[in-house]
């Protein structure tokens, strides 16, 4: 890997190189506007690594085929937007029942449908977590910057393969494409994850079977263990049992909890001013970065604001908000949405304390006036 | 069965779910029988379908198999070869699953010419959600869906693999079982992406319905209509169109296959990588 010197590039490129360092192998995907520059990149560097490149015939193949290349042993992954998003989520369903590792990015525009192409939006935070049908485990990390675009890829990569379970990657337009001056990690500086490998007894391996951790040890096909892997419901040697509702239900327990038990493990986020802080803003992806000029500006007219920034927004860190914001007179959340994760903030405070969305869907950025504008008059 | 092949099945699973004289299990003889003649390495060896009564055969088989979602085996197995091009993939798949909800996966494995086989049990009906018509029920045909006879008409899926680009088509029966045998047998020793439509019957869902009450009548309704490849060529156009081909109806061996031309590729990158340091 090159030596570190600041690169200027976009969001996407960055996620192209974490994909690269993080040992992704086989991309699968479908164009859409504005997630493509991550399929152009992967084309172009994967053959290099011998890796494999493939573009679909559209969205629902590409997650079926980056399923299918994780089972194969590679590590595995496909971006797209909204209405791509919505038309992986069937087979996400499967990744998620199956617990084969894989990432999906989604480069955020606006919706529904077709929407706002090459417009910015943080409209599929709700998807992200209830988009395939029945309960079932969802990550999902969210960027604020170039920088964090390369590093929380090669996060969402790492849990995937040690949880099992597909990860998405909830960039925007804005981060997707922004052009930043960064400095990258050297490969020797990064933390690579390996999935766990079951030990060496092929006659008696149950891929389903899963360790304390709640995730069972995986085998990938060609290693010499014959195993069934179906999105069926089923029992520790991976066949369909219907009959038992012991085992439906322990699975799909254990499928949510693995990830939900974790949070310790998987959370992560960033605060600002915390200590004196009467009004806190809540935020993520590009809504974090005006999030924090809005809170030097309200300090600036003597308001007492902090900031809490999301990296991970699923699974949600309700009991750490709950204890960041015991003291806080205002919760400000603003979202390029109309309130989606302001609806799982309200359930981190009491109903004493204010909490305030700055929204916007028409496709423009939330200005740090927008939020002043909404801090001032709490204040006041 | 000869001893020798129930290494290819998982015992434990069996007896099938399939009903009392369903099809299905006739082609999934066939199959193991073809993979025993090919010598497949049972461990390199990746069995995925789609979803339907057919599709439950990669359950009984004792292979590294995937059950994946309806219609969508190929883009699995796709990426399986992808994944690994060391595995052989076969995909095992109904009428509908491959032809309507799949038909675009198919085409498109078939354009790529990537080395997968597939083999479709076409009963010309939806068995597993209980006889609704399918994208290969005959016009005029009687389901669920289509209680006044079915209106749309029906694909020829080894035409539509034809023209899409498959490099080995071949169209067998369940009544024709060693001929079956052999034609997935080809199927399998082929570079490329072959593909075998299997006639099976589903006399609970079909047969009842279309004046065929049992599987024997559907057998014999079988052995009425379906023509080797040779025979029907003396045929004329008109008398064809009362017949169904079967036999080997194409097979090209100078098609480029799909993982073989990207294992190019990353030669020349890496190539060009090495000499750029
Ligand atoms: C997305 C989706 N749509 C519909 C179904 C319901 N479904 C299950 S099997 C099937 C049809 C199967 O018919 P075919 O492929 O001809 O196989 P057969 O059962 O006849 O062997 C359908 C429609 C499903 N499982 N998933
Ligand atoms: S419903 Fe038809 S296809 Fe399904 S198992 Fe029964 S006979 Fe076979």
């Amino acid at each position: 890997m090159s030596e570190k010197k600041p690169q200027l590039i976009q969001g996407n490129e960055a996620c192209v190189k974490a994909a690269i360092a993080a040992g992704i192998k086989f991309f699968a995907g479908y164009p859409i506007t504005p997630s493509s520059e991550i399929a152009e990149g992967l084309a172009e560097e994967l053959p290099k690594v011998s890796g494999r490149f493939i573009q679909m015939e559209d969205e629902i193949a590409s997650m079926g085929a980056i399923i299918g290349g994780s089972l194969a042993g590679a590590k595995s992954m496909t971006a797209t937007s909204g209405p791509g998003f919505s038309l992986k989520q069937e087979n996400l369903g499967f990744a998620a029942m199956a617990e084969v590792p894989c990432v999906v990015v989604n480069v955020q525009r606006g919706g529904p449908s077709t929407g706002a192409p090459t417009l910015p939006s943080q409209g599929d935070m709700m998807q992200a977590k209830w988009g395939t049908h029945g309960d079932h485990p969802a990550i999902a990390l969210c960027p604020a910057s170039v920088r964090e675009t390369f590093d929380l890829t090669v996060r969402a990569i790492n849990l995937s393969e040690k949880y099992r379970t597909p990860v998405v990657l909830l960039i925007d337009e804005v981060i997707g494409h922004m052009r930043e001056n960064v400095v990258l990690p050297t490969q020797d500086e990064l933390e690579i994850v390996e999935r766990k490998k079951p030990a060496k007894d092929l006659d008696n391996y149950l891929p389903y079977k899963a360790d304390d951790d709640m995730i069972p040890p995986m085998a990938n096909y060609g290693e010499g263990y014959l195993f069934h892997v179906t999105g069926l419901s089923h029992d520790e040697t991976g066949f369909p049992d219907l009959k038992n509702p012991d085992v439906i239900g322990g699975l799909t327990e254990r499928l949510v909890n693995k990830v939900e038990d974790n949070k310790d493990d998987i959370v992560e986020y960033s605060t600002e001013n915390l200590d004196d802080a009467e009004v806190v803003i809540v935020a993520y992806g590009s809504a974090a970065r005006t999030a924090a000029t809005a809170m030097d500006q309200a300090r600036e007219k003597g308001i007492k604001t902090g900031l809490i920034t999301l990296k991970t927004i699923w699974p949600f860190p309700e009991e750490i908000l709950t204890d960041l914001l015991k003291d806080v007179k205002t919760v400000v959340v603003p979202e390029m949405n109309l309130g989606q994760i302001k609806g799982e903030i309200k359930n981190c405070i009491n109903l004493s304390q204010n909490i305030v969305g700055v929204n916007r869907v028409d496709g423009e950025l939330i200005t740090p006036a927008e939020i002043l504008e909404a801090i001032v008059k709490e204040e006041s | 069965m000869a001893v020798h092949l129930r290494k290819y099945l998982r015992l434990n699973k069996l007896p099938h779910i399939w009903c009392p004289g369903c099809g299905h299990g006739i082609i999934l003889n066939s199959l193991i029988r073809a993979i025993d003649e090919v010598g497949l390495d049972q461990e390199k060896t990746v069995v995925v379908s789609g979803i339907g009564c057919s599709s439950r055969a990669t359950g009984y088989l004792n292979f590294n198999t995937l059950h994946t979602t309806h219609g969508r085996a190929m883009a699995f197995a796709t990426g399986v070869k992808l994944g690994n091009p060391d595995l052989n993939v076969i995909v095992l798949s109904g009428d509908g699953d491959s032809a309507a909800i799949g038909g675009n996966h198919l085409i498109h494995a078939a354009r790529r010419n990537i080395d997968i086989t597939t083999v479709v049990f076409n009963n010309n009906i939806y068995g597993m959600t209980s006889g609704q018509y399918s994208p290969l029920t005959p016009k005029g045909a009687y389901g669920t869906t289509a209680p006044y006879g079915n209106v749309d008409q029906a694909f020829d899926l080894c035409d539509l693999m034809i023209s899409s680009g498959a490099s080995y088509v071949g169209r067998g029966a369940t009544y024709h079982a060693k001929q079956l045998t052999t034609l997935i047998t080809s199927a399998l020793d082929h570079k490329g992406f072959s593909f075998v439509e299997g006639i099976s019957q589903c006399p609970t869902y079909y047969g009842r319905r279309n004046n065929l009450k049992t599987a024997v009548d559907m057998l014999q309704w079988q052995k009425d209509v379906t023509i080797k490849k040779k025979a029907a060529e003396k045929l004329s156009p008109e008398e064809q169109q009362e017949k169904i081909m079967i036999g080997e109806l194409h097979k090209v061996a100078d098609r480029p296959e799909y993982v073989e031309e990207y294992e190019k590729v990353i030669e020349k990158v890496s190539k060009k990588e090495g000499t750029t340091g």
